[in-house]
C-alpha cells in the first residue's frame, strides 16, 4: 500500500471533514510551523523542491508558477480551481467533501508563500455537499484563527471567498474560471498575459487545483525532499486516480506515480467486469487520447504518457471493455464538448456541433461511407495535423475544449475504423445487435 | 460583456503617435516597415497584404474569436492570430502556407455551415465580408448536409436596428462596440455553444445613440438598419465621400444614393475626426432630403398664404424691398450650409446691404469672437485628446449635442488614461467615466473655472486642479445652458487655459457649420477670416430686439429658424411679426419661414458641392450626390442673384469661384486648397490658420447672477440629440425618438412638493408660468431644474445672467 498523503485522514475516519478530527490528526500543524518557524521563501522552496506538478491536468510546476508572480505587484490573489468537471474525474470532490481542512490549510500556506491576503475557491456548482462542507470548514477555520485577520498571531491576514459556479465545464479552464469569477461569461481569455501576470481583476493570480494544494501541508510538514523521494524521475509524489468504467471496483485511488496502469486497473480496481478484455482506456480524463490494451504496462507517469501520445490530465482513468461501442463512446464525449463549448471561437462552436451530428448519424445507422473521412477532416480543422499517437497537438481555437472533441473522434476512428465502417455498412451498431441476439 | 477587454491593448490612433520606433518585418517574403507594437494584421494590411478577419476591427481591442486571421510566425508554435501579435523587429510571417490555408478553409466552412445563405434577400449581399472572404480564402463548397440552425428572423432590437440571428457569425463586434466604444452595453451574448446568440436584455431595447455603427461593422447581414433595409442593392449605389452637417463635429461619411435618392450614410475612417463612427442622427438623418414638404419653388406672400412665384419676380421684389430698407436690415443664418454660402452671405451683408448686423448663431451658442479669437498655439484639435492627460469639459452634454466628440472624449478617459474633469450642473453622458465631477449651480461655472485657474482652490476641486497640471490638457468649452449668459464662462475658460502651460482650448458650437460661418464673418464681432470687424454689428438677440422695436425694416433668414431655436421665443415672435419685410432661404416652410414675405427654395447637404468647417477648424468637402428637388438652388446662388439686382457683382458664379475668393481674401484660409480636400495629404481635410482677432480674457466680468433663491430652481436647458429640429423632425426614423417635454428634478425636490414621478409641476417666474410633467432624476441636484430645449423657452429672458423659477403644485 502506497503511503497515503491525501487520503490518510479521509480513508481512516468517517468524520474526517470536521475541524475536530482534522486537529486531532495533525491538521494545521504545517500552517502553525510555517507561520512560526518559516519564511514565505522557505515554504516556496520546499514546494519547489518537492517537484510537484499541478494536478489539474496541465502538469505545470507548482513552485515555478508561484515564483512567476511579479515582485512588488499587489494585490495578488490565490484562486483554487475546484470546478472539477473533466469527464471521469471525481477526486477533488472527495477531497473537498471529506477533508476540506486539508485544502484550507494548503490555501493558507499558499497565500503565505506568495504573500497574498485573499483567496477564492471556485467550487463546481453541482457540488452541493462539497460547497456546504467548505463553507462550514471556512467558518470553523476562521473561528479558530487559521483564517481571517492576524492568523495565529502572525500579523498576517488571509481571507477565503467561496464562490459557486453555475454549471459550465469550460470554467474549469483557468482563464474562463477567472472571467466567471469576475462576473463575466465563462469564456477563456487570450494569453499572454498569463494569469500570474494579469489574472483576476487583471492582478497577479496563482490558480491551483484542489489536489495540488491539498498536498502542500504534507510537503511543509515532511519537507520537499521527502515528497520528491516518491514517484519517478520526472513525476514526483502521489496522485489520486479516479478509476471508472468497466472495472469491478471503481473509485479514487491514491497511488505513487510510476505505478503501472495495469496495477491500478487490475489490483486496485479489481479487474474488468465479467472477466472481459479491455478494449481501450482513456488514461487522463475525457480530453486525453485513448489507449489500447497494449499500453497497460506504461507507468502512471506524466512524461511517459506524453511520450506515448496522450496525457495523464486530470487523473481520470476510464476503462472500456469489449462490450463497449467505440462509436457511442466517441459520440458521448464529443457531444459533451459540444454541449460545454462556450461559443466564443468559431471552430469549437461550430465544429463540435457538426461532429456531434456526424457521429450521431453513424451511431444511429444512417451514416455514409464518406462520413468517416469527413469526421477526421472536421477534427483536423480544430486540431490541425493531429494524428493518434502524437502529443501535444496544434489548435485553431483559444482553449482546449474544441481540440478535446477532435481527440476523442480521431482516437476512436483511428483505433476502431473497422467498427465505424461496420456501423455504416450494417446500418447500426454491430455490438448492440450481437447483444440482442445473446439475450 | 467581453471578459478579456481589460487585458487587451488599446488600438492606437497611429497618425497621432509621433514617437513610435519603426521595425522591419517580413510578410510572405516581402519586407515591410511599421511602428513597433502595431498589430500584425494592421501592419500587413497597410502594406497590401490582407489577412482575412471577422472579429478584428482596427478601432477596437482584439479578441481573436473568429480565428480567421491565423498565420504562421517563425519561432511561434502553431497558428497565432495576426490580430493579437504585435510586430517586433525581424519577425518572419507566412500568411499563405499550407497549414494556414487549411485552417482558413476550415474556419470559413464552419462559419458557413449554419449560415442561411439567403444572400439574394440580404442587405449585405454584394458588399459582405463573409461573401468576399469566402471567395478568396474559402473552400468553395460545403460538406454540411444537416439541417441548419433556425431562429425567428429578423427580430427588432430597437426601432432602428434589426437582428437576424441565423446570419450572425458571433464575432462580437456589435457587443464590443457597445461596451468599449459607446459605453452603452445594451446587447450581449446569451446561451453558449452553437446556441450562442446576440440579444438585448429583457425589457431594454437597444436604444443607443450609436446603434447604427453596429450595422456598419457587422461583417455579415445579421444587423440591418430599418431606414435602409431592402431599399437598394450595393451594386446599384452611387457614393460620394462627404461630411456630416447635422452637428459641428464634421464626421467624414460616405453618402450613398440609389435612383437619385440618398439611402444610406456610412462612416469613413478618419484618424483626425470620427474613427469611422457616426451617431444615429448623422447616420439616419438623410430622410428629410426626400421629404414631400421640401420647397421646390419660390413663394411670395399673398394675404395670409403663399403663391408660387417665378425666380425673377421673387428676386426683383426682394431686391427692391432690401434696397428700400437701406442699412436697416438684419441677417440671420449661415451656420447650416457651406462655407461658400456663408462667405457669400457675409459679403452680401457687409458689401451689398452695408450692414454689420449679421449673426449665424441664434443666441444659442457662444460669443463668436471667443470662438474665432483663440490663438493657434492655444487652440486644440480633436486629436489632441489622444495625447491629453486631462480633459476638462464645461459645456453641453456632449453625448446629446456632439455625439462623436463624446466618443473621442470617452476614449481619452476610458482607454487612454486621461483624467476627465466634468464641470456641469447635472449628470451627463460623460459623468460615469469622469475622474473628477464638479457640480455647480447654473450660472456658477465661471467661478469654478476661476478657482481652478488660481493657486488655492476649494477642497473639492483639488483633484481637478492637480489633473489639469499633470501634463497636456484639453479644455472643451461649449454652451452649457441656454438659459444663461455664456460670456462669463468663455472669459473664465480663456483665463484658465492661459494659466496652464500645456493646456489647449476647444470651443464647441453645435450647429453644423457654425464654426465655418463665424470664420468667414457671419458674426457681428468677427470680420471675414478671423479678423477684428471694421465695426461691431448687432448679434441675434440685438437684431431681434431691434426688429421688435421697429428699428429694422427688413430681416434676411438663411437656413435660420429663430422661432424654434432662439431661446426667447416671445422676442423672436415679436421681431418676425413687426419687421417690415422678411425674406427666407430654406428647405422647408418652418415656423419662421411661414412668417416670411418671400421664400426661396434652397438645397441640402447632399445636393451641393462645397466645403464645411468643423469645431476644430477642419475644412472638409461636401459633395453633390443627388439632384435637388424642383427649382431649389444653393444659398450662394440666390445671394449672388440678389447682389446683382442690387448693383453688385460679387463674381460668385460657382462654389469653386467662391472658394478661390476665400483663399485669396481671408487670412485664415491662406494656403487652403479646398478643391483638393479628401485626397492624398489632405485626406482628413485641412485645419484653418489663424487671423488677428483675439478674445480678451477680461471681456466679461465676474458673473452677475443674483443670489440663489432657495424656494426655486435654476433652470438648465439644452438640446437632446433628437430634438424635433427642422431636419430631424422630417426624418421619420428619428423624429419619434425625441424626448417629450418634462422637467427633471431631484427626488427630494418632488418629495418636498408632495409629487410623484410624472405628476405635473408648475414653474413660475417673472416672465411666464409653465406646467410640465416632473421627472424624478437623482442625476439632477436639488436646486436645479432641467428642461430639454425648446420646452424651457417661455421662461427664458435674453440678457438675464441665469433663469430662475419657483416650483408650485398644480392647484
Amino acid at each position: 500500500m502506497t503511503t497515503q498523503i491525501l487520503h490518510a485522514r479521509l480513508k481512516a475516519h468517517p468524520d474526517s471533514h470536521t475541524v475536530e478530527r482534522s486537529l486531532a490528526t495533525g491538521g494545521y500543524t504545517a500552517l502553525r510551523r510555517a507561520l512560526q518557524e518559516m519564511s514565505p521563501q522557505k515554504v516556496m522552496e520546499e514546494v519547489k523542491a518537492s517537484g510537484i506538478l499541478g494536478r489539474g491536468g496541465a502538469d505545470f510546476g507548482t513552485g515555478m508558477k508561484w515564483e512567476s508572480i511579479p515582485a512588488g505587484s499587489f494585490p495578488r490573489y490565490v484562486v483554487v480551481n475546484a470546478d472539477e468537471g473533466e469527464p471521469g474525474t471525481f477526486k477533488d470532490r472527495e477531497l473537498i467533501e471529506r477533508d476540506p481542512h486539508q485544502l484550507i490549510e494548503g490555501i493558507a500556506l499558499t497565500c503565505f508563500a506568495v504573500d497574498a491576503e485573499k483567496a477564492f475557491i471556485y467550487c463546481r456548482g453541482e457540488f452541493r455537499l462539497g460547497h456546504a462542507r467548505l463553507a462550514q470548514a471556512i467558518a470553523e477555520a476562521t473561528e479558530r484563527g487559521f483564517l481571517g485577520r492576524d492568523i495565529l498571531g502572525s500579523g498576517r491576514n488571509i481571507e477565503i471567498v467561496l464562490h459557486r459556479g453555475a454549471g459550465a465545464y469550460v470554467c474549469g479552464e483557468e482563464t474562463a474560471l477567472l472571467s466567471s469569477l469576475e462576473g463575466y461569461r465563462g469564456e477563456p481569455r487570450l494569453r499572454p498575459p498569463h494569469p500570474t501576470v494579469a489574472g483576476l481583476y487583471a492582478k497577479p493570480t496563482v490558480v491551483n487545483n484542489v489536489e495540488t494544494l491539498s498536498n502542500v501541508p504534507w510537503i511543509v510538514n515532511n519537507g520537499g525532499a521527502a515528497y520528491a523521494a516518491l514517484g519517478t524521475e520526472r513525476s514526483k509524489g502521489n496522485r489520486i486516480f479516479s478509476l471508472s468504467g468497466c472495472v469491478n471496483r471503481p473509485g479514487n485511488y491514491e497511488v505513487e506515480l510510476g505505478t503501472p496502469f495495469r496495477d491500478l486497473i487490475y489490483n486496485h480496481g479489481g479487474g474488468i467486469r465479467d472477466g472481459n478484455d479491455i478494449k481501450f482506456f482513456v488514461p487522463g480524463g475525457g480530453s486525453a487520447p485513448w489507449y489500447g490494451p497494449d499500453r497497460l504496462d506504461l507507468p502512471l507517469d506524466m512524461a511517459e504518457v506524453k511520450a506515448n501520445g496522450s496525457m495523464l490530465g486530470s487523473g481520470a482513468v476510464m476503462v472500456a471493455d469489449s462490450e463497449v461501442c467505440a462509436v457511442r463512446s466517441a459520440l458521448n464525449l464529443v457531444r459533451f464538448f459540444d454541449h460545454e463549448s462556450c461559443g466564443q471561437c468559431t471552430p469549437c462552436r461550430e465544429g463540435c456541433g457538426w461532429m456531434t451530428q456526424i457521429l450521431t448519424r453513424i451511431e444511429e445507422g444512417t451514416g455514409r461511407a464518406v462520413d468517416l473521412d469527413l469526421l477526421l477532416d472536421v477534427s483536423d480543422n480544430i486540431a490541425p495535423q493531429w494524428r493518434w499517437g502524437q502529443w501535444p497537438y496544434l489548435m485553431t481555437t483559444i482553449c482546449y475544449v474544441g481540440p478535446s472533441a477532435s481527440v476523442a473522434a480521431v482516437s476512436a476512428v483511428t483505433m476502431f475504423r473497422e467498427e465505424f465502417e461496420q456501423h455504416v455498412t450494417e446500418r447500426g451498431c454491430p455490438l448492440r445487435r450481437e447483444h440482442a441476439r445473446a439475450q | 460583456m467581453h471578459s478579456d477587454l481589460a487585458r487587451q491593448p488599446v488600438p492606437r490612433t497611429w497618425s497621432a503617435v509621433d514617437d513610435a520606433e519603426v521595425v522591419t518585418v517580413t510578410v510572405d517574403g516581402q519586407e515591410i516597415q511599421a511602428p513597433k507594437g502595431m498589430l500584425l494584421i494592421e501592419a500587413a494590411e497597410r502594406h497590401g497584404v490582407y489577412i482575412p478577419r471577422f472579429c478584428w476591427h482596427n478601432r477596437m481591442k482584439p479578441v481573436a474569436m473568429c480565428r480567421m486571421c491565423m498565420v504562421q510566425v517563425e519561432g511561434m508554435r502553431g497558428l497565432p492570430t495576426a490580430c493579437t501579435v504585435p510586430i517586433a523587429d525581424g519577425m518572419k510571417v507566412d500568411t499563405q502556407g499550407e497549414l494556414v490555408q487549411k485552417a482558413q478553409d476550415g474556419v470559413l466552412e464552419f462559419l458557413l455551415i449554419n449560415h442561411p445563405l439567403d444572400c439574394p434577400v440580404c442587405d449585405r449581399g454584394g458588399e459582405c465580408p463573409l461573401q468576399d472572404q469566402t471567395l478568396i480564402f474559402g473552400p468553395g463548397e460545403s460538406r454540411f448536409v444537416e439541417e441548419k440552425r433556425h431562429y425567428e428572423k429578423p427580430i427588432a432590437l430597437s426601432s432602428l436596428v434589426l437582428l437576424d440571428r441565423e446570419r450572425c457569425v458571433q464575432c462580437a463586434r456589435c457587443t464590443r462596440f457597445g461596451e468599449e466604444i459607446s459605453g452603452d452595453p445594451l446587447i450581449d451574448f446569451v446561451e453558449r455553444s452553437g446556441r450562442t446568440q446576440v440579444l438585448t436584455f429583457p425589457e431594454q431595447p437597444f436604444s443607443s445613440y450609436f446603434s447604427g455603427n453596429t450595422v456598419q461593422i457587422c461583417p455579415v447581414g445579421a444587423l440591418t438598419a430599418a431606414p435602409y433595409r431592402f431599399r437598394a442593392r450595393p451594386w446599384d449605389l452611387q457614393a460620394s465621400e462627404s461630411t456630416c452637417t447635422l452637428c459641428s463635429v464634421g464626421c467624414r461619411m460616405e453618402v450613398q444614393s440609389s435612383s437619385d435618392r440618398v439611402v444610406r450614410h456610412l462612416g469613413v475612417d478618419s484618424d483626425a475626426v470620427n474613427h469611422s463612427w457616426l451617431c444615429d442622427k448623422g447616420r439616419f438623418g438623410f430622410e428629410f432630403l426626400s421629404d414631400p414638404d421640401r420647397l421646390t419653388t419660390s413663394l411670395v406672400k399673398d394675404g395670409a398664404s403663399f403663391r408660387d412665384a417665378s425666380w425673377p419676380d421673387a428676386l426683383d421684389m426682394t431686391a427692391s424691398r432690401l434696397a428700400a430698407a437701406q442699412d436697416r436690415v438684419g441677417v440671420l443664418g449661415g451656420a447650416r450650409g457651406t462655407n461658400e454660402s456663408a462667405y457669400a452671405l457675409a459679403r452680401f451683408a457687409r458689401d451689398v446691404l452695408g450692414t454689420a448686423d449679421i449673426d449665424c448663431q441664434l443666441g444659442d451658442g457662444l460669443p463668436a469672437s471667443f470662438v474665432a479669437g483663440i490663438p493657434s498655439e492655444r487652440r486644440a484639435s480633436i486629436n489632441d485628446l489622444e495625447r491629453a492627460r486631462c480633459v476638462l469639459v464645461v459645456g453641453p452634454d456632449l453625448k446629446e449635442e456632439l455625439p462623436v466628440l463624446f466618443l473621442r472624449v470617452r476614449r481619452a478617459a476610458t482607454a487612454l488614461g486621461a483624467t476627465l474633469v466634468e464641470v456641469h450642473p447635472r449628470d451627463t453622458g460623460l459623468t460615469l467615466v469622469a475622474g473628477e465631477v464638479i457640480r455647480h449651480r447654473p450660472g456658477e461655472a465661471a467661478s469654478v473655472l476661476d478657482q481652478l485657474a488660481g493657486d488655492a482652490p476649494d477642497n473639492r476641486l483639488n483633484g481637478a486642479h492637480a489633473a489639469l497640471r499633470s501634463g497636456p490638457a484639453v479644455v472643451i468649452v461649449g454652451r452649457q445652458n441656454l438659459a444663461e449668459d455664456p460670456a462669463p464662462l468663455c472669459a473664465a475658460a480663456l483665463r484658465l487655459v492661459e494659466s496652464l502651460p500645456e493646456a489647449r482650448l476647444l470651443p464647441v458650437l453645435r450647429r453644423g457649420n457654425a464654426h465655418g460661418a463665424i470664420d468667414v464673418g457671419c458674426a457681428p464681432d468677427v470680420g471675414p477670416g478671423r479678423q477684428p470687424p471694421p465695426s461691431r454689428g448687432r448679434d441675434a438677440a440685438e437684431i431681434l430686439t431691434a426688429a421688435a422695436d421697429g428699428e429694422l425694416d427688413a430681416l434676411v433668414l438663411v437656413g435660420s429658424n429663430p422661432l424654434a431655436d432662439f431661446p426667447d421665443t416671445d422676442l423672436a415672435l415679436a421681431a418676425l411679426d413687426r419687421v417690415g419685410f422678411l425674406v427666407a432661404l430654406d428647405l422647408f416652410l418652418t415656423d419662421s419661414v411661414r412668417e416670411a414675405d418671400v421664400v426661396f427654395p434652397t438645397v441640402g447637404y447632399a445636393e451641393q458641392d462645397g466645403t464645411v468647417t468643423n469645431l476644430e477648424g477642419r475644412v472638409t468637402r461636401l459633395r453633390a450626390r443627388v439632384t435637388p428637388p424642383g427649382r431649389a438652388i444653393p444659398d450662394w446662388a440666390v445671394i449672388d442673384q440678389l447682389a446683382r439686382r442690387l448693383g453688385h457683382d460679387l463674381g460668385f458664379e460657382s462654389a469653386e469661384a467662391i472658394g478661390r475668393a476665400m483663399v485669396s481674401g481671408l487670412p485664415s484660409w491662406k494656403g487652403m486648397r479646398p478643391w483638393r480636400l479628401g485626397r492624398g495629404q489632405a485626406h482628413d481635410g485641412q485645419l484653418l490658420g489663424e487671423g488677428t482677432l483675439r478674445y480678451p480674457p477680461e471681456a466679461a466680468g465676474p458673473p452677475t447672477a443674483p443670489a440663489f433663491d432657495a424656494y426655486g430652481v435654476r433652470v438648465l436647458t439644452g438640446r437632446a440629440l433628437y430634438d424635433n429640429g427642422d431636419q430631424v423632425s422630417r426624418c421619420p426614423s428619428l423624429s419619434r425618438l425625441a424626448p417629450s417635454a418634462h422637467v427633471a428634478l431631484h427626488p427630494r425636490e418632488l418629495t418636498r412638493l408632495g409629487l410623484a414621478d410624472g405628476d405635473d409641476v408648475v414653474l413660475r417666474n417673472g416672465k411666464a408660468t409653465l406646467t410640465l410633467p416632473a421627472r424624478s432624476d437623482p442625476g439632477t441636484p436639488e436646486g436645479v431644474g432641467y428642461i430639454p430645449f425648446p420646452h424651457a423657452a417661455p421662461l427664458i429672458s435674453v440678457g438675464e445672467a441665469v433663469t430662475e423659477a419657483r416650483l408650485e403644485t398644480v392647484s
